[in-house]
């Protein structure tokens, strides 16, 4: 062989190798981009179906022993295939409304939730006669599957056809308002003391480096803090919304800040010195001039540190937010869930009903982090201002 | 919240208002009457009252909200009432008479809200003070309860007799519970490595796809995607690795004829790894690309092919900063909870085998804080102590990681 044809092989290798590198890049892109398909596919699969909700038509007597008894407010087989859930309602139905008291009256009622899965055609704990009977239903059109609005209006339940996320959901908007309201105020200004007051000293550094180390953290550890210091130290009700916001908030105050003094470092110096040489006094040149023009960009910080707050679990669980909460909190102080916390609880559920409304309760916290960011995205591209 | 926020609304709000105009007001008759003006604008002695009035009440107050809810001294409602407002007053009341013509309310104000900014920046210092000192007196109290060596170098975990002395029940009769958390260690670093090995290959190639064979505009759709995998929350993996992946790798692992647990460390460790992708290929992706320019250049010219220049210039030369990305990404993985939390095991098992349940750091302190227990059974404040380390860690990561960066950046930044 000789120098000519070594070379031209060697050539031929090293343009293989290129080529192979190549291929293994492309393919760590469309590897990371599948697992994100995969994943949400299989999320929306397993969720889409608690969209619906199947009711039965049946007929619903209203009178004294049903009051006392609810279950014999249908017929024996109903009783089976009906939601106990909402049979217990009965008595309550009748304190609204007393002219319901002895009448009778064909209904749309809310189905078990084995008769449920059996409808989605899901694994179900039905006997072969309730199947029959359910088809029979079928038949006659007395059974259907409906939008599940309950999904949306109804707590939290032990039984999965009543299990809705609104107690979470409101558990959740008191949580970040809380957040919102300490680590907003705070961060902005910490951030425009260390930007724009600040000296160059120890102690400014050691705020710096504490502040970076702080966003390095893990969140449980946010929760021992707050276990430790707001509820055995301060007393703050254990699984309250204060508890979970101050613990939030302390969490999400570093990215606040450091994305607070990105945007006002943007601002150019000659806008400071403009403002300086028409005598204005270093909080003048921040108050009209620094802050408004440096607002869309503290704005997008905040609302991507909500973003973080909103889907963050770990600091909660350890704070109590995990508690079981069926009627929606009314004050900080009590008892309060959060949306990433139902789903964890019910994803511990080992009633397979559970399962699907997990999955729709993330598609719904999905959506929420989707809107948040779409949110930012636009507040950025529209107001942010090259200079 | 409703009797804090009408507090404010229908109390010291009005009240601040009034202060304001009367400063106001006194500093413009003073102006009127002398025919001369004043050191500052009529509405900074405005202001000037308002701080006065209001600072020195709302931080009394404050202190004696903190006083109440820490249970040290309750205040009683009508004290505290009486108190502040005549605090308020006499506030109010030297302000008025400190409004002079040679007043300097300007720099007052000036004053007052840079001390303000100190204070609200004293708050992460404080933050940090609180997390080292919580943690460190809780683990304390655990360490005096058992051996620190023995919790370092002990192979068993077994803490149920602390939970049935925790419970109030004798448990003189039970074994002695055991403290030695090799094995939760053991679980978290072979689920972190599990992680990594998923995550450091597919997001070094991920970085070096986007800074060199990408376009501009690819790159620009490329980056966004990769970074939605950080933005998902945590617990969303954890059900998806608890759901899908766990019965899928049981199933695949079945077919090659393995015994794989449901809580084996393999799935949460997989998708842990997708959920870290992005840190490792962005922060490299930085890295690569701000070194410069001529440096490619220059080992293309001498006839190199890109995937040459990647391999022997640009990759030893971002060495530093993708260490510090790949140090970065493992600290955020030994401190991730929620998807070991729900689709690892409970039970700390020393094992080799990925296929096997293992439990991890942070499983043991949810699991140790989220029971009935009381404050000061053992087994909390052994979730402490696993914190303090878990804290250390995690620490010494990033500042090894920081000082790395920092190294790299100065070279070529």
């Amino acid at each position: 062989m000789d120098k000519e044809t070594r070379r031209l092989k060697r050539i031929k290798r090293r343009y293989r190798g290129e080529i192979t590198f190549r291929v293994l890049s492309v393919s760590a892109i469309v590897l990371a981009a599948s697992f994100l398909v995969f994943f949400l596919t299989d999320i929306i699969r397993t969720g889409y179906t608690a969209f619906e909700q199947t009711v039965i038509q049946t007929e619903l007597t209203y009178d004294a022993d049903t009051v006392e008894i609810p279950q014999l407010a249908v017929s024996e087989e109903m009783g089976e295939l009906v939601s106990r859930g909402f049979l217990r309602l009965i008595p309550q139905q009748v304190e609204e409304n007393p002219k319901l008291m002895n009448t009778t009256q064909t209904q749309w009622v809310l189905a078990e939730a084995e008769v449920d899965q059996y409808m989605k055609g899901k694994p179900n704990k039905l006997s072969e006669e309730e199947t029959a009977f359910v088809d029979n239903l079928k038949k006659e059109g007395k059974v259907k599957l409906v939008f599940n609005k309950w999904f949306f209006t109804n707590g939290d339940s032990k039984l999965p056809e009543m299990a809705g996320l609104l107690s979470a959901v409101i558990g959740t908007v008191y949580v970040l308002i809380l957040t919102m309201m300490f680590s907003v105020p705070i961060g902005v200004m910490t951030a425009i003391y260390l930007e724009e007051f600040a000296p160059d000293n120890w102690f400014t550094r050691i705020i710096e480096v504490n502040i970076n180390n702080l966003a390095a953290i893990p969140s449980i550890i946010f929760g021992l803090l707050g276990l430790a210091i707001f509820i055995n130290l301060f007393g703050v009700p254990r699984s309250s919304a204060l508890a979970g916001g101050l613990t939030l908030s302390l969490m999400s105050l570093p990215v606040i800040i450091i994305s607070t003094r990105a945007a006002l470092s943007s601002v150019p110096d000659t806008i400071r010195q403009a403002a300086q040489g028409v005598g204005a006094s270093p909080w003048q040149v921040v108050w009209h001039h620094i802050l408004p023009l440096s607002l869309p960009g503290i704005m997008t910080g905040t609302i991507i540190s909500m973003a973080h707050a909103i889907g963050e679990t770990a600091p909660l669980l350890i704070v109590g937010m995990l508690a079981y909460i069926p009627t929606a909190p009314s004050g900080v102080t009590q008892a309060a869930t959060v949306l990433p916390a139902q789903i964890y609880t019910w994803s511990g559920d080992s009633l397979r009903a559970y399962t699907e409304r997990t999955a729709l309760g993330i598609i719904v916290l999905l959506s929420v982090l989707l809107l948040l960011n779409a949110v930012a995205v636009i507040l950025r591209n529209k107001y942010e201002r090259k200079w | 919240m409703l009797k804090v926020l009408l507090y404010f609304l229908i109390g010291v709000l009005p009240l601040c208002y009034a202060a304001f105009y009367i400063g106001r007001k006194k500093a413009r008759t003073g102006e009127l009457e002398s025919g001369e003006r004043f050191h500052s604008r009529p509405g900074h002695y405005g202001w000037y009252s308002v701080i006065w009035m209001a600072v020195p009440s709302l931080a009394v107050s404050f202190i004696f909200t903190i006083l109440g809810s820490s249970k040290i001294f309750q205040v009683p409602f009508t004290m505290h009432i009486t108190t502040i407002l005549l605090i308020a007053a006499f506030g109010l009341w030297y302000a008025q008479k400190k409004i002079t013509k040679g007043l300097k309310a300007r720099n007052f104000i000036e004053k007052t809200i840079k001390v303000m900014l100190i204070t609200a920046s004293l708050v992460s210092i404080l933050t940090t003070v609180g997390i080292v000192f919580s943690i460190l007196f809780e683990s304390m109290k655990f360490f005096s309860h058992v051996n620190f060596f023995s919790f370092i170098t002990g192979t068993e975990w077994d803490p149920d007799t602390a939970f049935l002395e925790g419970a109030g029940r004798d448990a003189s009769n039970a074994a002695q519970a055991k403290f030695g958390s090799v094995p939760i260690f053991a679980g978290t670093f072979m689920i972190t490595l599990i992680a990594l090995l998923v995550a450091v290959p597919v997001g070094l190639f991920s970085a070096i796809f986007m800074s060199e064979y990408a376009s501009n505009r690819i790159r620009g759709w490329v980056k966004p995607i990769l970074e939605i995998l950080a933005g998902i929350p945590t617990v969303v993996y954890g059900f998806f690795a608890a759901i899908t992946v766990s019965p899928l790798v049981v199933k695949l692992a079945e077919s090659i004829g393995f015994q794989a647990d449901y809580t084996n460390a393999l799935s949460p460790g997989i998708v842990m790894g997708i959920m870290i992708i992005p840190f490792v290929s962005s922060l490299s992706d930085d890295v690569i690309n701000a070194i410069p320019q001529n440096m490619r250049e220059g080992s293309l010219a001498l006839g190199m092919t890109r995937s040459e220049t990647m391999k022997h210039v640009l990759l030893p030369a971002a060495m530093p900063g993708i260490v510090s990305a790949v140090l970065l990404a493992l600290s955020r993985a030994i401190g991730e909870t929620m998807i070991v939390v729900m689709a690892a095991g409970l039970q700390p098992k020393l094992s080799w085998n990925p296929l096997d349940g293992m439990t991890t750091v942070t499983v043991r302190i949810v699991d140790a804080l989220t029971g009935d227990q009381s404050f000061d059974s053992l087994e909390t404040l052994s979730a402490f102590g696993l914190g303090f380390v878990l804290l250390l860690i995690t620490l010494v990561l990033n500042v090894v990681s920081s000082i790395v960066i920092r190294k790299f950046r100065k070279q070529y930044v």
